[in-house]
């Protein structure tokens, strides 16, 4: 890949997180949790998108995120007040910023109108209540987009982290505690170690030392502050006071700065008398192509982004002799709070872990063949040997699951996606909705992740459709005008479990029942309980929305959920209490590299059944077996009639005719409703199996679904059920014909 | 990057794998060679080509094993405990070559490479890529990118 383009891609990867962080921070505003931290968080993550795209030149987004991020300056200087029609305001924008990001990288395109608009309606919140000027602002950066040879550095956040000057001292202060004392540790240890780093100035604060009677032996009554001159970074300082850290009161800041007196740095006066120092800063420093400038520039930009701090620092006069100028000490301040975020995760490729996964997944089996043998040698029990097996036993077993749990990712990453589409579902609907999560924080393999947001998508979709009612009819009911959506993950029996409830009308079970009977889909005089009647709406071809509407619908129904869901493992239901509300619950497995499964053999092969498919498994007898026509059967399952699938003929393990009474049968139902009976030798158990691709290195194969390892190191064939089904069927159709290639049941 | 270099210095010079099926020989370019394991039982695969033994497990990955005998027309392989599976890459794809014995290691030029005779017939002509004549036995070079079964259209 060109660089540039590498670059480009890290950009928008990081644009992801930085857009998900806008708007977790623009949600905790919303609901008033947030802080002015929060205020600046936000304004980081659009001031950072901003800055990159400035960089790779996406002149309409870096506008609107330029308009954006003056908005929220107003509201981090505190003239504009976080209140709810304001971030209410915001997250609108933070959902264009979105579209824009999406329009840059070439997916889908922005709506411009909207785009203007709240560009508008955010200028106006700024020019409002903003200090006078802030228009000026936007001309100025407007100016200096169009000035090519500069617009890299407005992508300081990168700067920041590939140059990283060190910082040429440090202001420590250091409270010890009385508890440091306690555990025998010496200040003037502490003081000799620091100095270590380069010559300290010292001095000792006694104001906090009580009357002579007043004093307590064992009480700590000293602070030190501590000027220290050091070209070693902010965490060589703090690693002096590492095992003291949590009985001790220590700042570590960069020394008082004397930026103005340094004289290749004149351009930070001159930002004094801006108006609009901030967002001035990186713009008006035109001093020409020179390393020195560039670096200036990229510090004042990072200024920028320490806005709060910056005035602070370089209002003071000089006060030490250190020769760091503030900017960079700020710079390397910034940096190090980045390297430290960094340093709690990284990012692997995920064909890496899968290789582990593979790995491992091969150790396992060998250490179990490995047992067998020395089992089989007739070694003792209690020998060295099979004691030193037992760890190694344990130890895999640790492995695999240490491995399993890197793949392992919080649900957050879908959830962080629903509270704009809860807020466009309920715009275009005329509803007043309320999303809550909860237990986002639920880890779920990658695999399940990725699949996770079209089903949740769909059931909220559903919920703030069909389920919250107008606002006009939930104050009738004594309901809050405005409805909640609640969106909740966790772990149950080895599942994770999504719910998404809605405290709206519940669902109507007699239209329900008149629809599905309109639609044939059950008998007219047909007797269910009310949870067979809810989850009616499941049926193909079951849509109670009279008008096909574009927020539910989208041409598919819950049915399409459904089915989506099973393919997955997993399993889907709805419960529904009248004028209360109703609760979509979906279960999925935590992964879908792992599956439970029916270990079958067939004519000396050795098959898995996925165990989601099956309904039970029956020993036919003979009398229950039908045939039907020249080659097929049916089994006669309590009065209705199943067909019957010779798992071996369908296979070509087998070609003589099947004596269809010997053997086992499954009873299994397929992802689009159809059941059929799956005729099998014998059973030989059930277990969990890793699941491999065929198509990895192969091409796929009908009937099979994929491949699993078993325990003795062969290779077993896991059996598409769907596709088994139709098989048959276009078997009966065209018996002659070799079985044609099937769509994936998807 | 050191691969290139000694592309550079050897100029067309190729190192090839020569095997043995039945009493001909044939090679593959060793570039394209993963390793070369023993023979395991494979499990077979439904609705498959003839020459497809089936699958084993390498490592944890599910291998296809082609019978390569069966796929040029030379019959089925009668699997001993000599038998080898030449574990290769074919494009993206990791695929085992059941064949009798693993013979010898050469190092050639590409001019040594000889057009196969119009004699051969179109199976032939399909897998081999051309002939080597080293120290007077005849080598077949193998065309991989042919053997494996025709790829259904990739549609998802």
């Amino acid at each position: 890949m060109d660089p540039l383009e590498a670059i480009k891609a890290t950009f928008f990867q990081e644009c992801d997180e930085l857009l998900a962080d806008l708007e977790s921070g623009l949600l905790e505003l919303e609901n008033g949790s947030g802080d002015i931290e929060t205020v600046n968080a936000v304004f980081r993550a659009v001031h950072s998108v901003k800055g990159g795209a400035g960089a790779f030149g996406l002149e309409p987004l870096v506008r609107f995120a330029h308009v954006f991020e003056t908005t929220l300056d107003a509201m981090r200087s505190g003239a504009l007040a976080t209140e709810p029609a304001a971030v209410k305001v915001m997250l609108r924008a933070a959902d264009v910023l979105a579209d824009h990001v999406s329009a840059a990288r070439g997916q889908g395109v922005v709506d411009e109108a909207a785009s203007a608009r709240l560009a508008a309606e955010l200028k106006a919140l700024c020019s409002g209540e903003a200090p006078p000027g802030a228009d000026e602002e936007i001309v100025i950066v407007d100016e200096a987009l169009d000035d090519d040879g500069f617009g890299d550095f407005d992508f300081t956040p990168v700067l920041v982290e590939i140059e990283e000057p060190a910082p040429a001292g440090w202001r420590v202060t250091f409270k010890p505690s009385r508890a440091m004392y306690a555990k025998a540790n010496e200040t003037a240890l502490l003081l000799r170690e620091l100095e270590r780093l380069g010559p300290c100035k010292t001095t000792l604060h006694t104001d906090d030392l009580p009357d002579f009677d007043a004093v307590d032996p064992e009480e700590a009554y000293f602070t030190w502050s501590i000027e220290v001159q050091t070209d070693q970074g902010e965490a060589a300082v703090r690693e002096v006071f590492e095992f003291v850290e949590d009985d001790c009161v220590i700042t570590v800041d960069p020394p008082v700065a004397d930026a103005m007196s340094l004289p290749d740095l004149p351009t930070l006066e001159t930002l004094e008398d801006e108006a609009q120092p901030r967002a001035a800063a990186a713009e008006t420093l035109d001093v020409g192509m020179d390393v020195q400038a560039l670096l200036q520039r990229a510090q004042a930009a990072v200024a920028e982004v320490n806005a709060v701090a910056a005035p602070v620092a370089s209002a003071k006069p000089a006060a030490t002799p250190a020769p760091a100028p503030a900017a960079a000490a700020l710079h390397a301040d910034a940096g190090d709070a980045k390297s430290a975020a960094a340093g709690t995760t990284i990012r692997v490729d995920l064909e890496r872990v899968d290789r582990l996964i593979d790995l491992v997944g091969e150790l396992v089996i060998n250490q179990a063949m490995l047992a067998q043998r020395v089992a089989e040698s007739g070694l003792a029990r209690s020998s060295t040997v099979s004691v030193g097996l037992e760890d190694l036993e344990h130890l895999t077993r640790e492995i695999q699951d240490s491995v399993m749990a890197i793949r392992a990712q919080p649900v957050k990453s879908v959830f962080q996606r629903m509270p704009r589409l809860v807020r466009e579902v309920a715009a275009m609907v005329e509803k007043q909705v309320r999303l809550t999560t909860e237990g986002e924080n639920t880890e779920v393999d990658k695999t399940v992740i990725e699949r996770l947001s079209d089903p949740i998508t769909h059931m909220i979709r559903n919920a703030i459709d069909h389920g919250v009612e107008k606002p006009a009819t939930r104050i009738a009911a004594g309901k809050p005008a405005e409805g909640t959506v609640k969106l909740c993950a966790l772990h149950r029996s080895g599942r994770i479990v999504i719910e998404v409830s809605d405290d709206g009308a519940g669902i109507n079970r007699e239209r329900v029942k008149q629809i599905a009977m309109d639609k044939g889909l059950i008998a007219a005089d047909a007797t269910l309980t009310d949870e067979e009647t809810d989850n009616l709406i499941f049926l193909p071809g079951f849509s109670t929305a009279t008008v096909v509407s574009d927020i539910s619908g989208r041409g598919v129904g819950m049915d399409v959920v459904r089915r989506q869901v099973q393919a997955l493992g997993g399993r889907i239901s709805i419960t529904s209490v009248p004028g209360k509300g109703s609760t979509f619950t979906l279960s999925l497995p935590l992964t879908l590299a792992v599956l439970d499964g029916m270990v079958v053999g067939v004519s000396g092969h050795t098959l898995v059944t996925p165990l989601t498919a099956i309904i039970e498994t029956l020993q036919p007898k003979p009398q229950e077996v039908r045939l039907l026509g020249p080659s097929g059967a049916v089994l006669a399952v309590r009065d209705s009639y199943v067909p019957l699938v010779d798992v071996a003929a369908v296979l070509g393990y087998r070609q003589e005719p099947t004596d269809w009474t010997k053997g086992v049968v499954l009873l299994v139902e397929s992802e689009v409703g159809g059941r059929a009976a799956l005729l099998v030798d014998a059973i030989q158990g059930q277990r969990q199996v890793v699941i491999k691709s065929l198509e990895a290195n192969y091409q796929r194969v009908e009937g099979i679904a994929a491949a699993t390892i078993l325990g003795d190191g062969r290779v077993a064939l896991i059996l598409d059920v769907d596709a088994l089904i139709s098989v048959r069927r276009k078997d009966a159709r065209r018996p002659a014909a070799s079985p044609q290639r099937l769509p994936l049941a998807s | 990057m050191t691969e290139l270099q000694q592309k550079a210095i050897q100029g067309r010079r190729r190192e090839l794998i020569s095997f043995r099926i039945g009493p001909q020989e044939f090679c593959v370019d060793i570039m394209s060679v993963r390793e070369i394991r023993g023979w395991t039982m494979a499990t077979p695969l439904p609705q498959s080509p003839d020459y497809v033994r089936g699958v084993i497990n390498l490592r944890g990955a599910v291998l296809p094993i082609l019978d390569l005998a069966a796929r040029l027309d030379l019959g089925e392989t009668e699997t001993t405990a000599r038998s080898v599976i030449i574990v290769t890459h074919i494009g993206p794809r990791l695929v085992g070559l059941l064949v009798d014995a693993v013979s010898d290691i050469l190092t050639i030029t590409e001019d040594q490479v000889q057009p196969t005779p119009d004699i051969a017939c179109d199976t032939v002509r399909e897998f081999i890529r051309g002939l080597l004549a080293i120290e007077g036995r005849m080598i077949s070079w193998i065309a991989l990118e042919r053997v494996m079964p025709e790829m259904e259209a990739e549609a998802a």
